[in-house]
């Protein structure tokens, strides 16, 4: 059984009023336990509303989103479900309860009513593994938006969630934030066997993933490996920008250059340029 | 910017550092209504002479404690100058007197024991807040405030509104500050002007600080909910408030100080030391 899955769900905010608008219309798609999952799409795409469909803080308007088995719309499961799926938010300014580090990444084990050694632990072990002991009986008020954001994870963490859902949680940041964001979750999925959805607009980002769901107006466009990147006109249709050496390999591609499709790394980019002169 | 969720706590580790909040309440609560039952000046001196020894036990500056008066010194003079010229004494104490003022000296009396008082009873407190971070005093509070649970009384709720108001405070501020810079690139005027003219500059400040206000409490809701908050059901605390034999005989010391004024003020037993002491 899939830990993650969407069947045929469509949601529309303001159901049956005037400015109702259909955010996504008929997604389907699952994730498996264990697996890093990006999901990207432009702006308007309906990503956001994937990550508050995933743990019950909306109800699709049709279909099912089922996790580990259970219904989101259950209202007597939400509770276990929110246990199992932790969603980490753009804002980290915005998921902060306390005003001290340790006290915050507390919060959620104190709501699901461990006693209180535990809860230590699971704070101590949460920080840890976001790299951010040192700072835990300090403020979160004078840290970068990288570090505050990783001790947004750290409270989530601190839940032992099995999947994890990052909601743009590095569109705020600078590309050190963005950097230290990637390689915690990274380490948390490879680590802890942890499940990731990391929801995204940057191309980079969505690169690390073993897997890329590719929204576009609220319908899935594509869902697969590496490989998608193949189709670089699609991408760039559904207003994604390519990574850098890939969009500099698609321009050259367009101007007659003979380079294969699909690449996305800088180093990959080198090494066929550099094929070509030898042939030439 | 200081910290300002720290309040003005004053960070150094002492023994009155130490002392469980719900202590420290318990023990500021029970000194302000001692103060209530004094009336001699010998009443006040042991009091002050009380604060005085907390005070140096908790390492805090005499001065950040005297600082606190600051705020409630006109307050003191008025009630000082106030009570004074309005108390209508004997005859025989009179002093001065000038058409429709009169001084009497019990009057002069009366006024700066009531003015001790209330130096007594602002520097308590302040010294509870120098030495208690708000977060302590907000769990001290929910702790103590437990058994109005049963009458229905959301304390929890209550407890978790004050904790986020104080968590709260230096986003909001940083967000005021933002929101001024922007407005100040758009050329709009703060520090020019009458005080009428300034409150409506504030006005462009306000709107957007109140429309965010509203979209933060939104995505924070949201993000507690994501950590399976449920309010007070079911709900564990890391951080156990724990009564230690220190803070039980300071309540004990509070009880017997309480007890001993009230002696000192009724004589129960008419003892003679007593009446000499008033």
């Amino acid at each position: 059984m899939n830990l993650v899955e969407f069947q045929n769900v469509s949601f529309a905010y303001n159901k049956g009023y005037a400015s109702e608008t259909q955010a996504l219309d008929g997604v389907s798609f699952s994730v498996g336990e264990g697996e890093f999952v990006a999901l990207v799409g432009h702006n308007g795409s309906g990503k956001s509303t994937v990550a508050r469909l995933m743990n019950g803080l909306l109800e699709p308007t049709d279909g099912n989103v089922v996790i580990d088995g259970m219904e989101t719309t259950d209202r007597q499961k939400l509770f276990d479900i929110r246990k199992t799926v932790g969603v980490v938010f753009q804002n980290p300014d915005n998921q902060m309860v306390a005003s001290i580090i340790e006290d915050d990444v507390a919060f959620g084990p104190e709501n699901i009513g461990l006693d209180p050694t535990e809860i230590r632990e699971r704070v101590d072990w949460a920080l840890e593994c976001v790299g951010m002991s040192e700072h835990k009986k300090g403020t979160p008020f004078r840290l970068s938006g990288g570090q505050k954001q990783r001790i947004a994870i750290a409270g989530i963490l601190a839940l032992k969630p099995r999947v994890i859902v990052l909601d743009e949680s590095t569109a705020m940041l600078d590309p050190v934030g963005r950097e230290e964001i990637m390689n915690v979750v990274e380490k948390l999925n490879k680590e802890e066997k942890i499940t990731v959805v990391m929801i995204t607009h940057f191309m980079e980002e969505a690169l690390r993933a073993d897997r890329m769901i590719v929204l576009s107006g609220g319908k899935v466009l594509m869902d697969g490996g590496r490989e998608l990147f193949e189709r670089a006109d699609e991408l760039t249709a559904a207003g994604l920008d390519l990574p850098v050496a890939g969009d500099v390999a698609e321009r050259l591609r367009k101007d007659g250059v003979d380079l294969k499709a699909g690449i996305t790394e800088p180093d990959e980019l080198v090494e066929a340029l550099c094929q070509l002169k030898s042939r030439t | 910017m200081r910290d300002v969720s720290f309040g003005q706590y004053y960070p150094v580790s002492s023994p009155v550092h130490r002392l469980d909040p719900r202590t420290k309440l318990l023990a500021s609560i029970i000194y302000i209504v001692t103060l209530f039952f004094i009336n001699t000046f010998t009443g006040f001196g042991i009091m002050a002479l009380f604060l005085l020894i907390v005070v140096l036990l908790s390492r805090v500056p005499i001065g950040k404690v005297l600082r606190s008066v600051k705020a409630v010194l006109f307050l003191l003079i008025f009630t000082l100058i106030i009570s004074f010229f309005f108390y209508r004494g004997s005859p025989e104490n009179l002093i001065w007197e000038w058409g429709v003022i009169h001084l009497y000296w019990d009057g002069l009396w009366s006024s700066l024991k009531l003015c001790i008082r209330l130096l007594l009873l602002v520097m308590g407190p302040a010294l509870l807040t120098l030495t208690t971070t708000p977060v302590d005093l907000t769990n001290g509070l929910e702790s103590l405030l437990k058994p109005l649970a049963l009458i229905r009384l959301p304390v929890h709720t209550l407890a978790m509104i004050m904790s986020m108001a104080l968590r709260l405070i230096p986003t909001l501020m940083e967000e005021t500050d933002k929101i001024i810079s922007a407005q100040k690139a758009r050329c709009a005027e703060f520090e020019s002007g009458n005080i009428f003219k300034r409150a409506k500059a504030m006005l462009p400040v306000l709107i957007p600080l109140f429309v965010s206000s509203f979209r933060r409490a939104d995505e924070l809701a949201d993000a507690m909910d994501s950590r399976c908050y449920r309010g007070a059901k079911g709900r564990t605390r890391m951080k156990v408030l724990k009564m230690r034999v220190g803070d039980w005989l300071s309540l004990l010391f509070m009880a017997a100080l309480l007890t001993a004024m009230l002696f000192l003020r009724y004589n129960y037993f008419d003892w003679a030391f007593i009446a000499f002491l008033r």
